[in-house]
């Protein structure tokens, strides 16, 4: 068997690959960093690929181009990092209570405000809990690895159009900055038809489509909010997250994104010296993996949340295991890179109970 | 006992429903409007209309045709993305004073200046109709709203803005043209603005924008008759008419 | 016994740090490995250094981030003053001799290779090439690659523009194994 062929690139360009590869046809983006590789490289290669590019105006008008652009039914997506998702939310919200299955890349920095350029996951709520107005999730997808980054764009389409949702994912300065072979893959049995029963075309010979959020008669916004509610129930089947180790361990780590890999070398170190300890790393931050969760605390395992942030997720894990175990918490602050070594003593404390 | 009878004709894709628009506001003239040139130049089956936020979000209930809601303001950058994603469609905008000229300025300055081959119509009441009257960017001086109870006044709140004479200066903008409809002579010199602007559009040669000076009887606390008088002796004044910018005649030419 | 290696290389911005980080990376690749390499940027590049970290490895690479690395490349003075007290002890260190004095080297904690890298691509008539001498001389104190597989991955780090320099480049590699051969360790 021949090995496949591996490209060395940056996570960013991962995102890129992967949405070209998805078949998306516009991009809409604004610079900021850490992400600006992204709409760099799609300047070039968004045009070589017959779609558009457009570098917007703001941050706002970006993800109102991708309303529009994928209100058509069309790929399309924007990149951006924390404090541009924020003037993002306004379009995102529109695109929930429209049921319009834009793509949105938070490559996220530390916040709150302008914060710095290095990596966090202060973002977790935001990308989680909605992020602008109204009561509305999106799909939050998190890379670990630079492979991932660049599957994880393509199922962030397949998914955004499956349930016709907006996405988000949600990966950090690591992810986006670091380089990994990359095996690309080309998917197979993209419906070439996807969108246009319900996307913008000019209502010829057929009654006129209306993509909207306003449902002010009685009784259609109640509407409106069960079926999306609907949705999201229906979307926990996509749950996914990588389990190491777990099975013997005594004390379950739970980390996404980068910091999930990271714990991954602390864990090795410790099990060399035989500490039994595990990592689950969620890969869908919504729909959260809670079963996988409880049932690893229903088999006695204690837990320990670490992020890259003052604790987020460690409220989505704690609900998930309530009734049986609580989770103790580790934050890594930001403006420093976090490295396998700052999880050694939060780990064994947590072991020792 | 007297009958309604219907003694005009009116074009196909504007529905048959009674408007939620006050007795003499100048909306409905200009959706007939938008319905008589696409019709016009056989555009409506590719026709894509962006909403916008203000009494106007209805549109979609008057005219019938494929249509998105944008966020307040956002409809030019809407518009965009729905053009790049289809630039054989025809697609417009159709926005308000306080949704074009207030939040959404910077939306419509660079979707004009990029030349982004869509159409704006921009209905100019001078208030925020739908939210009760409030100050709007092109409320004139002395003007009183529910947010200057005493008047406009110039050294607080700045003077109004003259939309069409900006976006006539942008590079991308192969057509600027400010009407009102407030008589049938004006409104005839509309009709051939928003055909051009529509023409523009179908010849790729840039943005369009056309400003249609409106009333707001109700918030202007007039009758209809009051308020149309008001276009002609207040505001046209300060509003010229005219075009301010036709690349297609100059070609002509 | 897994395969693991992995590297901080410091220097100067413009010493052609991340270029060799790249082709350390992309050797790695090319030679069927997992590979992670991350740029440091932000608050730590204001130090006057830009560094990076290299991981190679058979097995998957958890975190690309390492504070306490098995091996350094220090091109200048700032660098040593900052990692080699995170070297771990018995580890490699690669020193460029032509700008630090390595009597600062902290011989006998870990192992260091002190190379004149300068003096070394001056000779071969490109001074631009010190960081070519480093990691031929790196490649060659950890035996972590062949020399060739990191020879033949210039490729993939010198644009087509600039293939012409390719084979300067493979010669300074060699440069620096040779030195580290014929001169061994800095005791």
């Amino acid at each position: 068997m021949s090995t496949p062929k591996r490209i060395f690139v940056k996570g960013n360009e991962a995102i890129c690959h992967g949405a070209l590869t998805a078949g998306a046809k516009c991009f809409f983006g604004y610079p900021i960093t850490p992400q600006n590789d992204i709409p760099e490289f799609m300047s070039a290669a968004m045009i070589e690929a017959g779609g558009q590019f457009v570098q917007a105006e703001s941050e706002v008008a970006a993800a109102n181009m991708l309303l529009g652009a994928a209100g058509c039914g069309i790929r399309a997506l924007t990149s951006s990092s924390s404090p541009g998702i924020s003037l993002k939310q306004e379009a995102i919200s529109y695109m929930a209570g429209s049921e319009i299955p834009g793509v949105i890349v938070n490559v996220s920095r530390g916040g709150p405000g302008l914060g710095d350029i290095g990596p966090s996951q202060g973002d977790y709520f935001q990308a989680t809990k909605g992020g602008g107005h109204g009561d509305y999730h999106l799909l939050v997808l998190a890379p670990g690895t630079v492979q991932e980054a660049y599957d994880l764009t393509i199922k962030a389409f397949d998914l955004a159009f499956k349930y016709r949702n907006p996405v988000m994912i949600l990966a950090d300065a690591i992810i986006g900055q670091m380089k990994e072979p990359l095996v690309p893959w080309i998917p197979q049995g993209l419906d070439p038809d996807e969108g246009q029963d319900w996307g913008l075309q000019g209502a010829k010979g057929r009654a006129p489509r209306l993509l909207k959020s306003l449902f002010l008669d009685d009784g259609a916004l109640a509407g409106q909010n069960e079926k999306l509610a609907a949705k999201y129930r229906a979307m926990q089947v996509e749950t996914d997250q990588e389990l190491f180790l777990t099975e013997d361990a005594d004390l379950i780590v739970v980390a996404f994104g980068s910091i999930g890999r990271i714990v991954k070398s602390t864990i090795r170190k410790l099990r060399a010296q035989g500490h039994k300890v595990g990592l689950v790393r969620p890969i869908t931050l919504f729909p959260f993996p809670s079963a996988v969760l409880l049932d690893l605390a229903r088999q006695g395992k204690r837990f320990l949340t670490i992020e890259h942030n003052m604790g987020q997720m460690v409220e989505d894990v704690r609900l998930a295991i309530r009734t049986v175990a609580d989770s103790a918490f580790h934050g890594q602050l930001p403006g420093n890179l976090p490295t396998p070594d700052d999880f050694e003593q939060p780990i064994l404390k947590a072991l020792e109970g | 006992m007297n009958q309604e009878i219907r003694v005009t004709n009116y074009p196909e894709v504007l529905t048959d429903r009674a408007s939620h628009y006050c007795p003499g506001c100048h909306h409905g003239i200009a959706h007939r409007l938008v319905a008589e040139a696409i019709t016009e130049l056989g555009l409506v089956d590719k026709t894509i209309l962006i909403g916008s936020i203000g009494c106007s979000v209805f549109i979609y209930n008057y005219l019938s045709l494929d249509a998105i809601e944008s966020p307040h303001g956002r409809a030019p950058a809407v518009a965009t993305g729905v053009k790049r994603a289809r630039p054989d469609k025809i697609v417009f905008s159709y926005q308000g004073d306080g949704d074009l000229a207030s939040i959404g300025m910077a939306e419509i300055m660079h979707c004009a200046n990029r030349g982004e081959n869509i159409t704006t119509i921009f209905v100019n009441n001078t208030v925020y109709g739908m939210t009760g009257g409030q100050m709007a960017p092109t409320t004139l001086v002395g003007q009183k709203t529910t947010t200057c109870p005493g008047g406009r006044c110039r050294e607080n709140e700045g003077m109004p803005i003259r939309m069409t004479e900006i976006i006539a200066s942008l590079g991308g903008v192969a057509f600027a043209e400010r009407v009102a409809v407030n008589n049938i002579k004006n409104i005839k010199k509309a009709q051939k603005a928003v055909t051009k602007a529509f023409e523009c559009q179908t010849k790729e040669i840039g943005f369009s924008f056309v400003e249609v000076l409106a009333t707001c009887p109700t918030n202007w606390r007039m009758t209809p008759i009051q308020a149309n008088k008001r276009i002609e002796t207040e505001m046209i004044p300060y509003f010229p008419l005219g075009n301010f910018k036709d690349v297609l005649a100059k070609e002509e030419k | 016994m897994s395969m693991y290696q992995d590297a901080i290389i410091a220097g100067f911005g413009g010493q052609g740090v991340m270029l060799i980080g790249n082709l350390l990376a992309y050797a790695g690749m090319n030679a069927g490995l997992n590979v992670t390499y991350i740029p440091v940027y932000g608050p730590e590049m204001r130090g006057g250094t830009a560094n990076c970290t290299v991981v190679v490895s058979d097995d998957v690479i958890g975190s690309p981030i390492i504070r306490s690395p098995v091996s350094l490349i220090i091109m200048n003075g700032p660098s040593l003053d900052k990692f080699q007290p995170q070297l771990q002890d018995g580890g490699i260190l690669i020193l460029n001799s032509s700008l630090i004095d390595p009597v600062k080297s902290d011989k006998n904690r870990v192992k260091v290779y002190a190379v004149p890298v300068n003096e070394i691509a001056d000779s071969l008539g490109n001074s631009r090439m010190a960081n070519m001498v480093a990691i031929g001389a790196y490649v060659q104190a950890t035996g972590v690659l062949p020399v060739k597989q990191v020879q033949d991955s210039l490729g993939s780090v010198i644009s087509e523009h600039y293939s012409h320099m390719i084979p300067k480049n493979a010669a300074a590699i060699q440069a620096g194994a040779d030195y580290v051969i014929a001169h061994g360790q800095y005791v």
